[in-house]
């Protein structure tokens, strides 16, 4: 980052811990973290990029139909998802596996979208799967459903009780790309508009995927968010305490009822957008080296050292990612395709008597060939 | 209380019917451009928003799929918001948050999350307006899973169904005949005549069989007054319900008369009335003595509202055809 940046930062790349002059006033949003925590952090990034290199794995040995990697985003993702609350809620895109893993959702349930074998993949109302919502794959569209929901957050009274239990918070994680999409600038108008309690995260990965960011915008991101009345920052996405602390002010802020505030976390996509795709047709092996250097995990690691954790904690993390890694695979291999039932059930929530109709056709077709054969 | 049956125009008929659903239950909100201090362009939700406070009516930015986005995320919340679309030509900026978040929501969670959103959208012509003020846009809804399709055709039906539409789980494409919004009609306010998803048959006739919904069923009843005074006795029926179609009436009708002519001010190619000519043609091919014909507007843009007449189907152009399914 550059000297006089706005950026804030607190570890440079190389784990030392060096605040930018940005970040001095999200400083006392770190004061009450201790050693556990910054370990559950490291050991959160370190997980989810084990699984996420399975999940790579299991596409390329046909496993899975396609995986959206986030390699290379854990920081910007454990950060922010460390920083909300349990009655927070939040709506992510496609790729915010970290954040899901952190708010406690039976991550099988990714796993279950990208094989094809479930269309929602958790139950994002059942209180166990911490009020992550389903994956959005039409870009943008979550951040109108999280500023509605907000929207209904404030009515139902769950803002600036000053009741840290109940005063609730919404935030939508979305990408560079997608702030080129109507839906993303209609829900800052209608957040402005209705003073929100919600945090647009934006990860700024810097692909939409070939396409540049410098082709969406001409001003940093951030500012965006600014033209439409509402607060906004840049942090290194990379920086697992920047995300952490911009995220921790920013959500505690909108729950005591000041409204919407957008933050813009820099980082970068290592891997493929998708499985499906090949960025040596527009990457640089230059431009990867660059933010190779800027690893999240390891620079963290190298923070932690600093602060005393030693080899058997790395070894035992690695150990934890490896069998977590394991597990999954075990389970994924066991999925099986639904019922063709769950094809007509849920289209709607009352009977319908064309899809029960087509239903009933099926199952006598099919019993129809079996009974041939 | 209102007196049992009252005579109210169709407009409101549902600002009646609005206001019973909102005091029936308080997690219904109404959400759209101008509804709320000026009771709306076509002052449909006049009075609400004094009545129930800008929490339950709000005037919303200028932004159609802001709208019908941000509805998705208060039906997640558990409120049953109802959108107001201005005109039916406005309709498209909402289509993605309709047919691909809206209409798969409840698929997609396998259940868990119910969309009890209405979204109202004033349609149709014969109001003489500019451009995107006078379509028919309904097909494209009928088309999207997920999606519950009516429109009332008279001021009674106004009334229950959106209280219907409201009370149910499902979303509901709303569609009001605006060139109906100001003709009065009898309101029952002690019971709904039929359910929301129901054909009804509104003129009893053995000879040809004509369907329509909103805004055309009056131009069919015209035309089938017309008709009996030439000795031919017409059967009227009120589709109502577009998605899903309840065949039953339908299949009933064709059955008796042996002809049926689908109506409507929509285009033709791939519309309604193609989908209730082809389950005719499927399910009473045997009753049938002359081809189902369609009357409707033709598959071009909407045209400048000094020729619409040349482009709606009027009762002259309903009466054609019943001579030319009579010729068989």
């Amino acid at each position: 980052m550059a000297e006089n940046s706005p950026t804030v930062q607190f570890l440079s790349i190389d784990g030392e811990f060096a605040p930018s002059e940005a970040a001095e006033e999200y400083l006392p949003y770190l004061s009450d973290l201790s050693d556990d925590d910054h370990r559950q952090f490291y050991r959160d990034m370190a997980i989810s990029r084990r699984f996420d290199e399975e999940c790579t794995n299991l596409q390329r040995q046909g496993q899975m139909g396609l995986w959206p990697p986030s390699h290379g985003q854990e920081a910007a993702q454990v950060g922010s998802a460390r920083a909300s609350r349990p009655q927070d809620v939040l709506f992510p895109t496609y790729r915010e596996h970290a954040v899901g893993l952190v708010r406690g959702i039976d991550i099988l349930g990714i796993v279950k979208v990208m094989r094809g074998a479930s269309l929602g993949g958790w139950d994002a109302t059942d209180p166990k799967n911490g009020n992550f919502r389903n994956y959005t794959l039409v870009i943008g569209s979550q951040t109108l459903h999280a500023t509605g929901y907000a929207m209904g957050v404030a009515f139902d009274g769950l803002v600036g009780t000053g009741d840290p239990e109940v005063d609730t918070a919404v935030m939508v994680y979305f990408g560079d790309g997608s702030t080129s999409q109507g839906d993303v600038s209609e829900s800052f108008v209608f957040a402005a508009s209705n003073q929100t309690p919600q945090v647009f995260f934006l990860q700024n990965n810097q692909w939409a995927i070939s396409v540049p960011v410098s082709t969406q915008s001409r001003i940093p991101l951030y500012l965006r968010a600014r033209g439409f009345g509402i607060p906004s920052v840049q942090i290194d996405g990379n920086d697992v305490l920047a995300s952490y602390a911009a995220t921790r002010k920013h959500l505690d802020e909108a729950r005591a009822g000041q409204g919407p505030a957008m933050i813009e976390a820099l980082t970068y996509r290592i891997g493929a957008h998708t499985t499906s795709d090949d960025p040596t047709r527009y990457q640089t092996a230059e431009q990867l080296a660059y933010w190779v250097a800027r690893d999240p995990i390891k620079r963290f690691e190298a923070y932690l050292r600093t602060q005393g954790a030693d080899e058997a904690f790395f070894a035992a993390t690695i150990e934890e990612a490896d069998d977590f890694a394991a597990d999954l695979r075990h389970r994924t291999l066991a999925l099986t395709a639904p019922p063709l039932s769950s094809m007509f059930e849920n289209v709607y929530s009352e009977p319908h008597a064309l899809v029960a109709e087509q239903h009933a056709w099926l199952d006598a077709y099919e019993l129809s060939l079996r009974e041939g054969a | 209380m209102p007196a049992s049956v009252e005579e109210l125009p169709l407009a409101k008929a549902l600002t009646a019917g609005l206001r019973a659903a909102m005091a029936t239950d308080e997690r219904v909100i109404l959400m759209g451009e101008d509804i709320g201090t000026l009771g709306g362009v076509f002052r449909i939700t006049e009075g609400l928003q004094a009545e129930f406070g800008k929490k339950r009516v709000l005037d919303t930015p200028l932004a159609e799929s802001g709208i019908i986005g941000t509805a998705v995320g208060l039906a997640m919340r558990g409120y049953r918001p109802v959108c107001e679309i201005q005109f039916d030509g406005f309709i498209y900026p909402g289509f993605d948050q309709i047919t691909s978040q809206l209409a798969k929501m409840t698929n997609r969670t396998s259940g868990t999350v119910p969309m009890p959103v209405v979204i109202r959208v004033p349609y149709g012509g014969h109001i003489g307006a500019v451009e995107h003020h006078q379509e028919s846009p309904e097909a494209y809804f009928v088309h999207t899973a997920g999606l519950r399709v009516v429109s009332p055709s008279t001021p009674n039906d106004a009334y229950w169904m959106i209280q219907e539409a409201i009370a149910s789980d499902d979303p509901v494409m709303f569609f009001e005949p605006k060139s109906r919004y100001w003709p009065k009609g009898p309101v029952d306010f002690s019971a709904s005549a039929v359910p929301l998803h129901s054909t009804r048959v509104v003129r009893t006739g053995t000879d040809v069989t004509l369907i329509a919904h909103g805004a055309m069923v009056s131009t069919l009843l015209q035309a089938a007054q017309v008709a009996a005074d030439e000795g031919v006795s017409v059967e009227v029926l009120d589709l109502r319900s577009l998605s899903p179609i309840d065949f039953g009436p339908i299949i009933s009708s064709v059955e008796k008369t042996g002809r049926l002519i689908v109506c409507q001010e929509a285009p033709g190619f791939v519309s309604v009335g193609s989908e209730i000519a082809a389950t005719v043609a499927e399910r009473a091919f045997f009753s049938l003595q002359s081809p189902v014909l369609r009357v409707s507007g033709f598959d071009t843009p909407y045209p400048s509202s000094k020729i619409e007449s040349f482009y709606l189907p009027d009762a002259d152009r309903v009466l054609e055809a019943i001579d030319r399914s009579l010729a068989y």
